[in-house]
Protein backbone atom coordinates (compact mmCIF):
# COMPACT_ATOMS: atom_id res chain seq x y z
CA UNK A 1 0.00 0.00 0.00
CA UNK A 2 1.17 3.67 -0.42
CA UNK A 3 1.83 4.78 2.43
CA UNK A 4 1.13 8.77 3.84
CA UNK A 5 1.87 11.23 6.67
CA UNK A 6 -0.04 14.61 6.41
CA UNK A 7 0.88 17.42 9.49
CA UNK A 8 -0.55 20.56 10.09
CA UNK A 9 -0.60 22.81 13.25
CA UNK A 10 -3.83 20.72 14.28
CA UNK A 11 -4.03 17.74 12.63
CA UNK A 12 -1.79 14.24 11.84
CA UNK A 13 -3.34 11.82 10.08
CA UNK A 14 -1.38 8.65 9.08
CA UNK A 15 -2.27 6.18 5.90
CA UNK A 16 -5.54 8.56 5.99
CA UNK A 17 -6.17 7.68 9.85
CA UNK A 18 -6.24 10.47 12.38
CA UNK A 19 -3.19 9.79 14.87
CA UNK A 20 -4.12 11.39 18.92
CA UNK A 21 -2.55 14.04 20.15
CA UNK A 22 -2.85 16.81 22.75
CA UNK A 23 -1.31 19.62 21.85
CA UNK A 24 -0.63 21.94 18.40
CA UNK A 25 1.32 24.31 16.89
CA UNK A 26 5.34 24.31 17.34
CA UNK A 27 4.25 22.02 20.73
CA UNK A 28 2.65 19.71 18.38
CA UNK A 29 6.06 18.50 16.58
CA UNK A 30 7.39 18.10 20.31
CA UNK A 31 4.92 16.30 21.17
CA UNK A 32 5.05 13.97 18.06
CA UNK A 33 8.46 13.55 18.89
CA UNK A 34 8.33 12.37 22.51
CA UNK A 35 5.41 9.76 22.02
CA UNK A 36 6.77 8.10 18.82
CA UNK A 37 10.14 8.44 18.39
CA UNK A 38 12.33 10.17 21.73
CA UNK A 39 15.90 8.61 21.06
CA UNK A 40 17.14 11.65 18.92
CA UNK A 41 17.94 14.71 21.24
CA UNK A 42 19.60 16.24 18.14
CA UNK A 43 15.65 17.31 17.22
CA UNK A 44 15.65 20.24 20.00
CA UNK A 45 18.54 21.63 17.86
CA UNK A 46 16.68 21.64 14.95
CA UNK A 47 14.98 24.40 12.92
CA UNK A 48 10.81 24.28 12.17
CA UNK A 49 11.32 22.94 8.99
CA UNK A 50 13.86 20.27 10.17
CA UNK A 51 11.46 19.22 12.93
CA UNK A 52 8.84 18.91 10.83
CA UNK A 53 10.42 16.58 8.17
CA UNK A 54 12.28 14.36 10.79
CA UNK A 55 8.64 14.00 12.85
CA UNK A 56 7.03 13.00 9.34
CA UNK A 57 9.29 10.93 7.95
CA UNK A 58 9.67 9.09 11.13
CA UNK A 59 5.80 8.47 11.16
CA UNK A 60 6.21 7.59 7.38
CA UNK A 61 8.67 5.01 7.52
CA UNK A 62 7.10 3.58 11.17
CA UNK A 63 3.96 2.91 8.92
CA UNK A 64 6.20 1.33 6.05
CA UNK A 65 7.91 -1.39 8.88
CA UNK A 66 10.57 -2.23 7.25
CA UNK A 67 13.97 -2.70 8.60
CA UNK A 68 15.55 0.65 9.15
CA UNK A 69 18.87 1.88 9.63
CA UNK A 70 20.65 -0.31 6.61
CA UNK A 71 23.48 1.69 4.73
CA UNK A 72 21.79 2.40 1.44
CA UNK A 73 22.34 4.12 -1.85
CA UNK A 74 18.82 3.66 -3.58
CA UNK A 75 16.23 5.75 -1.78
CA UNK A 76 16.09 9.78 -2.23
CA UNK A 77 14.84 11.92 -0.62
CA UNK A 78 13.29 15.20 -2.86
CA UNK A 79 11.40 17.68 -0.81
CA UNK A 80 8.97 20.83 -2.17
CA UNK A 81 7.99 24.26 -0.60
CA UNK A 82 7.05 27.46 -1.14
CA UNK A 83 8.76 29.46 1.65
CA UNK A 84 12.22 27.37 1.75
CA UNK A 85 14.50 28.10 4.68
CA UNK A 86 12.16 31.54 5.77
CA UNK A 87 11.30 30.81 9.60
CA UNK A 88 15.50 29.74 9.84
CA UNK A 89 16.42 32.78 7.61
CA UNK A 90 14.10 35.21 10.13
CA UNK A 91 15.79 33.61 13.11
CA UNK A 92 19.04 34.27 11.56
CA UNK A 93 18.09 37.57 10.63
CA UNK A 94 17.66 38.72 13.87
CA UNK A 95 20.72 37.85 15.50
CA UNK A 96 22.66 40.49 12.91
CA UNK A 97 19.84 42.82 12.64
CA UNK A 98 20.89 45.09 15.50
CA UNK A 99 24.53 46.84 14.61
CA UNK A 100 24.37 47.28 18.87
CA UNK A 101 23.71 43.64 19.65
CA UNK A 102 25.22 41.84 16.94
CA UNK A 103 25.28 38.17 17.23
CA UNK A 104 25.84 36.10 14.14
CA UNK A 105 25.12 32.56 15.13
CA UNK A 106 26.35 29.44 13.25
CA UNK A 107 23.92 27.45 15.16
CA UNK A 108 20.97 29.47 13.51
CA UNK A 109 22.99 30.13 9.80
CA UNK A 110 23.18 26.53 9.29
CA UNK A 111 19.62 25.82 9.37
CA UNK A 112 19.44 29.10 6.43
CA UNK A 113 19.21 26.50 3.44
CA UNK A 114 15.90 24.35 2.78
CA UNK A 115 17.86 21.10 1.66
CA UNK A 116 19.66 20.70 5.40
CA UNK A 117 16.36 18.94 6.51
CA UNK A 118 16.87 15.83 3.54
CA UNK A 119 20.43 15.72 5.37
CA UNK A 120 19.22 15.30 8.80
CA UNK A 121 16.63 12.32 7.05
CA UNK A 122 19.86 11.21 5.44
CA UNK A 123 21.65 11.23 8.44
CA UNK A 124 19.09 9.58 10.69
CA UNK A 125 18.72 6.90 8.25
CA UNK A 126 21.81 5.98 6.21
CA UNK A 127 20.35 7.30 3.05
CA UNK A 128 23.48 7.54 0.60
CA UNK A 129 20.89 8.21 -2.21
CA UNK A 130 20.16 11.79 -4.20
CA UNK A 131 18.51 14.59 -1.89
CA UNK A 132 16.93 17.60 -3.25
CA UNK A 133 14.85 20.51 -2.47
CA UNK A 134 13.29 22.12 -4.92
CA UNK A 135 10.61 25.34 -4.40
CA UNK A 136 8.09 26.57 -6.51
CA UNK A 137 6.20 29.73 -5.22
CA UNK A 138 2.21 27.81 -5.51
CA UNK A 139 2.22 24.22 -4.48
CA UNK A 140 1.23 22.61 -7.86
CA UNK A 141 0.23 18.37 -7.40
CA UNK A 142 1.34 17.59 -11.22
CA UNK A 143 4.90 19.39 -10.49
CA UNK A 144 6.04 18.09 -7.83
CA UNK A 145 4.77 14.32 -9.43
CA UNK A 146 6.38 15.45 -12.57
CA UNK A 147 9.64 15.93 -10.41
CA UNK A 148 9.26 12.90 -8.31
CA UNK A 149 9.10 10.63 -11.93
CA UNK A 150 12.32 12.52 -13.22
CA UNK A 151 14.22 11.64 -9.70
CA UNK A 152 13.89 7.95 -11.18
CA UNK A 153 16.27 8.63 -14.22
CA UNK A 154 18.75 7.83 -11.80
CA UNK A 155 19.34 4.29 -12.46
CA UNK A 156 20.21 3.80 -8.94
CA UNK A 157 16.85 5.12 -7.47
CA UNK A 158 14.71 2.30 -6.53
CA UNK A 159 12.38 4.67 -3.99
CA UNK A 160 11.68 8.18 -2.74
CA UNK A 161 10.48 9.48 0.16
CA UNK A 162 9.08 12.74 -0.90
CA UNK A 163 6.46 15.58 -0.49
CA UNK A 164 5.34 18.77 0.26
CA UNK A 165 7.31 20.51 3.61
CA UNK A 166 6.67 23.69 4.33
CA UNK A 167 6.33 26.13 7.09
CA UNK A 168 6.79 30.04 7.52
CA UNK A 169 7.15 30.24 11.49
CA UNK A 170 7.29 28.06 14.28
CA UNK A 171 3.87 27.43 14.48
CA UNK A 172 2.72 27.63 10.79
CA UNK A 173 3.75 24.11 8.91
CA UNK A 174 2.39 21.59 6.55
CA UNK A 175 3.59 18.37 5.42
CA UNK A 176 2.36 15.89 3.02
CA UNK A 177 5.09 13.23 2.52
CA UNK A 178 5.05 9.23 0.69
CA UNK A 179 6.92 6.71 -0.09
CA UNK A 180 7.20 6.29 -3.84
CA UNK A 181 8.29 3.02 -5.39
CA UNK A 182 9.96 3.32 -8.70
CA UNK A 183 7.25 1.18 -11.48
CA UNK B 1 21.13 13.55 -26.00
CA UNK B 2 21.19 16.78 -24.12
CA UNK B 3 23.00 19.40 -25.62
CA UNK B 4 24.21 23.03 -24.48
CA UNK B 5 22.55 25.69 -27.14
CA UNK B 6 24.34 28.53 -25.54
CA UNK B 7 25.69 30.19 -22.13
CA UNK B 8 26.15 33.04 -20.64
CA UNK B 9 28.47 34.50 -17.30
CA UNK B 10 27.75 37.69 -15.29
CA UNK B 11 30.39 38.44 -12.64
CA UNK B 12 33.20 40.99 -11.59
CA UNK B 13 34.92 39.80 -14.51
CA UNK B 14 32.77 40.48 -17.32
CA UNK B 15 29.34 40.12 -18.77
CA UNK B 16 29.94 37.56 -21.22
CA UNK B 17 31.24 34.05 -21.42
CA UNK B 18 33.74 35.30 -23.68
CA UNK B 19 35.02 38.18 -21.33
CA UNK B 20 35.00 35.89 -18.67
CA UNK B 21 36.77 33.15 -20.02
CA UNK B 22 39.72 35.61 -21.34
CA UNK B 23 40.28 36.66 -17.93
CA UNK B 24 40.36 33.97 -15.53
CA UNK B 25 42.85 32.55 -18.73
CA UNK B 26 44.93 35.44 -17.86
CA UNK B 27 44.85 34.82 -14.22
CA UNK B 28 42.43 37.96 -13.34
CA UNK B 29 40.56 38.11 -10.26
CA UNK B 30 38.28 40.65 -8.59
CA UNK B 31 38.42 39.64 -5.26
CA UNK B 32 38.91 42.46 -3.12
CA UNK B 33 39.28 43.12 0.85
CA UNK B 34 36.10 44.98 2.28
CA UNK B 35 36.27 47.16 5.53
CA UNK B 36 33.04 47.79 6.67
CA UNK B 37 31.05 47.43 3.42
CA UNK B 38 27.79 47.07 4.67
CA UNK B 39 28.28 47.74 8.33
CA UNK B 40 29.95 44.82 9.10
CA UNK B 41 32.15 44.51 11.82
CA UNK B 42 35.14 42.24 10.42
CA UNK B 43 36.93 43.33 7.22
CA UNK B 44 36.09 40.09 4.18
CA UNK B 45 37.46 39.36 0.34
CA UNK B 46 34.84 39.06 -1.80
CA UNK B 47 34.25 39.15 -5.64
CA UNK B 48 31.47 41.94 -5.90
CA UNK B 49 29.39 43.47 -8.84
CA UNK B 50 29.94 46.93 -9.99
CA UNK B 51 26.15 47.72 -9.29
CA UNK B 52 25.84 50.54 -11.41
CA UNK B 53 27.15 48.59 -14.77
CA UNK B 54 24.51 45.80 -13.90
CA UNK B 55 21.84 49.01 -13.56
CA UNK B 56 23.42 50.53 -17.25
CA UNK B 57 22.91 47.03 -18.74
CA UNK B 58 19.54 46.41 -17.00
CA UNK B 59 18.37 49.77 -17.97
CA UNK B 60 18.75 48.40 -22.02
CA UNK B 61 15.92 46.14 -21.16
CA UNK B 62 13.67 47.14 -18.76
CA UNK B 63 12.95 49.59 -15.77
CA UNK B 64 15.66 49.23 -13.24
CA UNK B 65 13.27 50.17 -10.56
CA UNK B 66 11.28 47.87 -11.22
CA UNK B 67 13.56 44.68 -10.36
CA UNK B 68 16.01 43.87 -7.55
CA UNK B 69 19.61 43.60 -7.61
CA UNK B 70 19.66 40.28 -7.66
CA UNK B 71 16.18 39.77 -10.24
CA UNK B 72 18.33 41.95 -12.86
CA UNK B 73 21.48 39.78 -12.68
CA UNK B 74 19.23 36.60 -13.69
CA UNK B 75 17.23 38.61 -15.97
CA UNK B 76 20.49 39.41 -17.47
CA UNK B 77 21.96 36.39 -18.00
CA UNK B 78 19.12 34.46 -19.49
CA UNK B 79 18.72 37.43 -21.63
CA UNK B 80 21.99 37.36 -23.37
CA UNK B 81 21.97 33.45 -23.56
CA UNK B 82 18.75 33.51 -25.40
CA UNK B 83 19.98 36.33 -27.93
CA UNK B 84 22.02 34.23 -29.13
CA UNK B 85 19.62 31.76 -29.79
CA UNK B 86 16.38 31.55 -31.96
CA UNK B 87 14.39 30.38 -29.31
CA UNK B 88 11.08 31.74 -28.18
CA UNK B 89 11.24 32.24 -24.48
CA UNK B 90 7.32 32.28 -24.65
CA UNK B 91 6.74 28.36 -26.05
CA UNK B 92 5.28 26.46 -23.28
CA UNK B 93 8.43 23.65 -24.54
CA UNK B 94 10.83 26.31 -22.89
CA UNK B 95 10.93 25.97 -19.05
CA UNK B 96 13.44 27.93 -16.65
CA UNK B 97 15.04 26.16 -14.13
CA UNK B 98 16.77 28.72 -10.86
CA UNK B 99 19.92 27.48 -8.84
CA UNK B 100 19.70 29.85 -5.59
CA UNK B 101 20.48 29.24 -2.29
CA UNK B 102 19.45 32.82 -0.84
CA UNK B 103 17.82 35.14 -3.36
CA UNK B 104 16.85 37.95 -2.59
CA UNK B 105 17.47 37.64 1.14
CA UNK B 106 18.32 41.05 1.60
CA UNK B 107 14.71 42.24 1.70
CA UNK B 108 14.91 40.34 5.74
CA UNK B 109 16.78 43.46 6.77
CA UNK B 110 13.68 45.81 7.99
CA UNK B 111 16.09 48.74 7.45
CA UNK B 112 15.48 48.02 3.33
CA UNK B 113 12.50 49.44 1.50
CA UNK B 114 11.58 49.50 -1.58
CA UNK B 115 10.18 46.00 -2.77
CA UNK B 116 7.77 43.83 -1.20
CA UNK B 117 9.03 41.56 1.73
CA UNK B 118 7.39 38.66 0.03
CA UNK B 119 9.97 38.65 -2.89
CA UNK B 120 12.80 36.97 -0.39
CA UNK B 121 10.45 33.82 -1.86
CA UNK B 122 12.52 32.34 -4.27
CA UNK B 123 9.98 31.09 -6.57
CA UNK B 124 8.32 34.32 -6.29
CA UNK B 125 12.07 35.99 -7.50
CA UNK B 126 12.10 33.07 -10.28
CA UNK B 127 8.58 34.55 -11.83
CA UNK B 128 10.04 37.71 -11.74
CA UNK B 129 12.15 36.41 -14.92
CA UNK B 130 9.62 34.32 -15.94
CA UNK B 131 6.85 37.15 -16.49
CA UNK B 132 10.13 39.53 -17.95
CA UNK B 133 9.97 36.52 -20.97
CA UNK B 134 6.32 36.23 -21.01
CA UNK B 135 6.94 32.56 -20.24
CA UNK B 136 3.95 30.93 -18.77
CA UNK B 137 5.43 27.98 -17.07
CA UNK B 138 5.75 27.81 -13.28
CA UNK B 139 9.81 28.25 -12.85
CA UNK B 140 11.62 25.39 -10.66
CA UNK B 141 13.99 26.80 -8.24
CA UNK B 142 16.81 24.31 -7.08
CA UNK B 143 18.07 25.12 -3.40
CA UNK B 144 19.97 22.33 -2.55
CA UNK B 145 23.25 24.73 -1.01
CA UNK B 146 26.29 24.53 -2.92
CA UNK B 147 25.77 22.05 -5.30
CA UNK B 148 22.41 23.25 -6.46
CA UNK B 149 23.95 24.88 -9.95
CA UNK B 150 24.89 21.12 -10.67
CA UNK B 151 21.28 19.67 -9.53
CA UNK B 152 19.64 22.31 -11.79
CA UNK B 153 21.82 21.28 -14.46
CA UNK B 154 20.80 17.19 -13.59
CA UNK B 155 16.95 18.62 -13.66
CA UNK B 156 17.48 20.34 -16.98
CA UNK B 157 18.64 16.73 -18.37
CA UNK B 158 15.39 15.01 -17.13
CA UNK B 159 12.62 17.85 -17.65
CA UNK B 160 14.57 17.18 -21.77
CA UNK B 161 14.77 13.45 -21.20
CA UNK B 162 11.46 13.18 -20.66
CA UNK B 163 10.09 15.08 -23.27
CA UNK B 164 8.28 17.51 -21.49
CA UNK B 165 9.97 20.53 -22.42
CA UNK B 166 12.15 20.62 -25.82
CA UNK B 167 14.66 23.52 -24.03
CA UNK B 168 15.20 24.40 -20.48
CA UNK B 169 17.23 27.54 -19.41
CA UNK B 170 19.23 27.06 -16.50
CA UNK B 171 19.80 30.39 -14.21
CA UNK B 172 22.23 29.87 -11.28
CA UNK B 173 22.85 33.28 -9.09
CA UNK B 174 24.04 34.30 -5.85
CA UNK B 175 24.15 38.28 -4.88
CA UNK B 176 26.45 38.93 -1.42
CA UNK B 177 24.89 40.76 1.73
CA UNK B 178 24.95 41.25 5.20
CA UNK B 179 23.15 37.86 5.66
CA UNK B 180 25.46 35.16 4.01
CA UNK B 181 28.81 37.09 4.44
CA UNK B 182 28.01 37.04 8.37
CA UNK B 183 27.00 33.58 8.25
CA UNK B 184 30.01 32.02 6.66
CA UNK B 185 32.24 34.72 9.07
CA UNK B 186 30.11 32.93 12.43
CA UNK B 187 31.55 29.90 10.64
CA UNK B 188 35.30 30.67 10.82
CA UNK B 189 34.51 29.39 7.06
CA UNK B 190 35.87 32.81 5.54
CA UNK B 191 40.06 33.94 4.63
CA UNK B 192 40.46 37.19 4.87
CA UNK B 193 43.09 36.84 2.25
CA UNK B 194 42.34 35.92 -1.46
CA UNK B 195 41.62 31.68 -0.78
CA UNK B 196 44.15 29.24 -2.08
CA UNK B 197 42.36 26.16 -2.92
CA UNK B 198 44.21 22.78 -1.87
CA UNK B 199 47.15 24.76 -0.76
CA UNK B 200 48.89 23.49 2.31
CA UNK B 201 48.12 27.27 3.72
CA UNK B 202 44.71 27.44 2.89
CA UNK B 203 42.37 29.22 5.37
CA UNK B 204 38.86 29.56 4.01
CA UNK B 205 37.04 30.46 1.26
CA UNK B 206 35.95 33.89 -0.12
CA UNK B 207 32.43 35.08 -1.58
CA UNK B 208 31.36 36.35 -5.01
CA UNK B 209 28.46 37.99 -6.80
CA UNK B 210 27.67 35.87 -10.27
CA UNK B 211 24.77 35.36 -12.68
CA UNK B 212 25.37 31.93 -15.21
CA UNK B 213 22.96 30.71 -17.93
CA UNK B 214 23.45 27.14 -19.82
CA UNK B 215 20.53 26.93 -22.24
CA UNK B 216 20.23 22.89 -22.58
CA UNK B 217 17.96 20.90 -25.17
CA UNK B 218 17.83 17.54 -26.88
CA UNK B 219 19.54 16.38 -29.84
CA UNK B 220 19.15 13.08 -32.04
CA UNK B 221 22.29 13.83 -33.64
CA UNK B 222 24.84 14.90 -31.66
CA UNK B 223 27.54 16.97 -34.28
CA UNK B 224 31.68 17.04 -33.11
CA UNK B 225 31.37 20.54 -31.89
CA UNK B 226 28.25 20.26 -29.41
CA UNK B 227 28.74 19.91 -25.66
CA UNK B 228 27.05 16.51 -24.41
CA UNK B 229 26.07 16.74 -20.63
CA UNK B 230 26.05 13.03 -20.40
CA UNK B 231 25.11 11.58 -16.73
CA UNK B 232 24.74 13.49 -13.35
CA UNK B 233 24.36 11.89 -9.85
CA UNK B 234 23.29 13.78 -6.53
CA UNK B 235 24.49 11.53 -3.26
CA UNK B 236 24.57 12.44 0.73
CA UNK B 237 27.12 11.65 2.69
CA UNK B 238 24.64 10.75 5.69
CA UNK B 239 27.06 11.94 8.06
CA UNK B 240 27.02 15.71 9.22
CA UNK B 241 25.02 18.69 7.98
CA UNK B 242 27.59 21.39 8.50
CA UNK B 243 30.91 19.49 8.07
CA UNK B 244 32.00 16.53 4.83
CA UNK B 245 32.60 13.51 5.36
CA UNK B 246 35.98 12.01 6.31
CA UNK B 247 35.57 9.23 3.82
CA UNK B 248 34.38 11.47 1.38
CA UNK B 249 31.10 9.16 0.90
CA UNK B 250 29.00 11.13 -1.01
CA UNK B 251 31.54 12.95 -3.60
CA UNK B 252 32.81 9.47 -4.17
CA UNK B 253 29.81 7.58 -4.66
CA UNK B 254 28.76 10.80 -7.06
CA UNK B 255 31.78 10.59 -8.88
CA UNK B 256 31.43 6.63 -9.13
CA UNK B 257 27.84 7.42 -10.88
CA UNK B 258 29.00 9.71 -13.57
CA UNK B 259 31.96 7.89 -14.24
CA UNK B 260 29.87 4.55 -15.32
CA UNK B 261 32.14 2.70 -17.73
CA UNK B 262 34.01 5.64 -19.14
CA UNK B 263 37.89 4.84 -19.26
CA UNK B 264 39.58 7.91 -16.58
CA UNK B 265 41.92 7.67 -19.30
CA UNK B 266 39.25 10.08 -21.79
CA UNK B 267 38.69 12.79 -18.88
CA UNK B 268 41.03 16.37 -19.30
CA UNK B 269 40.38 17.12 -15.68
CA UNK B 270 37.83 17.46 -12.62
CA UNK B 271 36.74 20.93 -11.70
CA UNK B 272 36.49 20.68 -8.43
CA UNK B 273 34.45 22.32 -5.53
CA UNK B 274 37.95 23.28 -4.19
CA UNK B 275 36.65 26.54 -1.64
CA UNK B 276 40.26 26.49 0.19
CA UNK B 277 38.23 25.51 3.16
CA UNK B 278 40.41 22.99 5.34
CA UNK B 279 37.68 20.21 5.32
CA UNK B 280 36.08 20.36 2.11
CA UNK B 281 39.46 20.34 -0.09
CA UNK B 282 40.93 17.85 1.98
CA UNK B 283 37.57 15.42 1.57
CA UNK B 284 37.49 16.44 -2.23
CA UNK B 285 41.10 14.51 -2.32
CA UNK B 286 39.26 11.36 -0.47
CA UNK B 287 36.68 10.82 -2.78
CA UNK B 288 38.76 11.37 -5.90
CA UNK B 289 41.57 8.70 -4.99
CA UNK B 290 38.36 6.57 -3.95
CA UNK B 291 36.98 6.95 -7.11
CA UNK B 292 40.32 5.69 -9.04
CA UNK B 293 40.91 9.29 -10.31
CA UNK B 294 44.22 10.50 -8.83
CA UNK B 295 45.18 10.40 -11.73
CA UNK B 296 43.12 12.50 -13.68
CA UNK B 297 44.45 16.64 -13.56
CA UNK B 298 42.40 18.67 -10.87
CA UNK B 299 41.48 22.19 -11.17
CA UNK B 300 39.40 24.85 -9.08
CA UNK B 301 38.48 28.08 -10.06
CA UNK B 302 37.10 29.93 -6.51
CA UNK B 303 40.46 31.97 -6.60
CA UNK B 304 39.09 33.93 -9.24
CA UNK B 305 35.35 34.23 -7.90
CA UNK B 306 35.14 33.30 -5.03
CA UNK B 307 32.57 30.91 -3.81
CA UNK B 308 29.52 32.19 -6.23
CA UNK B 309 26.84 29.64 -4.09
CA UNK B 310 23.96 29.09 -6.35
CA UNK B 311 25.79 30.41 -9.76
CA UNK B 312 28.82 28.15 -9.05
CA UNK B 313 28.12 24.60 -10.52
CA UNK B 314 26.66 26.60 -13.90
CA UNK B 315 29.83 29.12 -14.23
CA UNK B 316 32.15 26.80 -13.66
CA UNK B 317 30.63 24.16 -15.94
CA UNK B 318 30.60 27.04 -18.56
CA UNK B 319 34.39 27.97 -18.19
CA UNK B 320 35.05 24.35 -18.08
CA UNK B 321 34.21 24.22 -21.38
CA UNK B 322 35.18 26.81 -23.21
CA UNK B 323 38.59 25.71 -21.28
CA UNK B 324 38.52 22.46 -23.11
CA UNK B 325 37.31 24.77 -27.09
CA UNK B 326 40.34 26.18 -25.87
CA UNK B 327 42.35 22.89 -25.19
CA UNK B 328 43.03 24.15 -22.04
CA UNK B 329 43.46 22.95 -18.41
CA UNK B 330 42.35 26.28 -16.51
CA UNK B 331 45.24 26.76 -13.72
CA UNK B 332 44.25 26.84 -9.75
CA UNK B 333 44.69 30.31 -9.02
CA UNK B 334 45.77 30.95 -5.53
CA UNK B 335 47.50 27.19 -5.19
CA UNK B 336 51.09 26.80 -4.80
CA UNK B 337 51.95 23.56 -2.55
CA UNK B 338 50.19 20.27 -2.35
CA UNK B 339 47.99 20.59 0.92
CA UNK B 340 45.55 17.65 0.91
CA UNK B 341 46.98 13.95 2.24
CA UNK B 342 46.02 11.95 -0.87
CA UNK B 343 48.13 13.29 -3.61
CA UNK B 344 46.39 15.27 -6.73
CA UNK B 345 47.62 16.20 -9.85
CA UNK B 346 47.07 20.17 -9.64
CA UNK B 347 48.74 23.26 -11.31
CA UNK B 348 48.89 27.16 -11.09
CA UNK B 349 49.20 27.01 -14.50
CA UNK B 350 47.79 26.74 -17.51
CA UNK B 351 48.05 23.20 -19.40
CA UNK B 352 47.28 21.88 -22.58
CA UNK B 353 44.62 19.00 -23.04
CA UNK B 354 43.53 17.40 -25.90
CA UNK B 355 41.20 15.88 -24.26
CA UNK B 356 37.58 16.35 -24.78
CA UNK B 357 35.31 15.34 -21.15
CA UNK B 358 35.46 16.68 -17.71
CA UNK B 359 33.38 16.58 -14.47
CA UNK B 360 32.15 19.12 -12.14
CA UNK B 361 32.23 18.33 -8.88
CA UNK B 362 30.34 19.89 -5.65
CA UNK B 363 29.57 19.40 -2.67
CA UNK B 364 27.43 21.47 0.51
CA UNK B 365 25.87 22.28 3.72
CA UNK B 366 23.18 19.22 4.30
CA UNK B 367 25.79 16.66 3.42
CA UNK B 368 25.03 16.94 0.00
CA UNK B 369 27.69 15.83 -3.22
CA UNK B 370 27.06 16.20 -7.02
CA UNK B 371 29.05 15.38 -10.01
CA UNK B 372 28.32 15.92 -13.59
CA UNK B 373 30.06 14.33 -16.58
CA UNK B 374 30.47 16.37 -19.80
CA UNK B 375 31.51 15.72 -23.10
CA UNK B 376 32.18 17.37 -26.39
CA UNK B 377 30.93 15.30 -29.30
CA UNK B 378 29.38 12.23 -28.43
CA UNK B 379 28.12 10.28 -25.31
CA UNK B 380 30.57 8.77 -23.10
Amino acid sequence: MQHEVYITPEMVMVDGKALNHKEKDAALLTELYRAHIGDYPKFFKMDTLCKLGFVASELLLQAEGAPRFEPREDRAVVFFNRNASLQADTVYQATIQDPDNFYPSPAAFVYTLPNIVTGEIAIRNKYFGETSFIVMDEKDEKIMARELQNAFQDPMMKSILGGWLDCTDENHFEAKLSLIFKS
Amino acid sequence: MIVKVSDNIISPLGMSTAENYAAVKAGRSELKRHDGLWNLPEPFTASLMDRNKVEQAFAELADNERYTFFEKMIILSAKKALAQTDIDPTSDKVLFILSTTKGNVFLLDKRKTGFPAERVRLGLAAKQMTDFFHNHNTPIVLSNACISGVCAQIQAMRELASGHFDYVVTVGADVQSAFIVSGFQSFKALSVEPCKPFDANRCGLNLGDAAATIIYTRKEKVDETDWVACRGAIRNDANHISGPSRTGEGSYRALRAVLGDMNPDQIAFINAHGTATPYNDEMESVAIERAGLSQVPVNGLKGYYGHTMGAAGILETILSMQAIDDHNILATKGFETIGVTHPLVLSNQNQPTEKRAFIKLLSGFGGCNAALLMKKGGAA
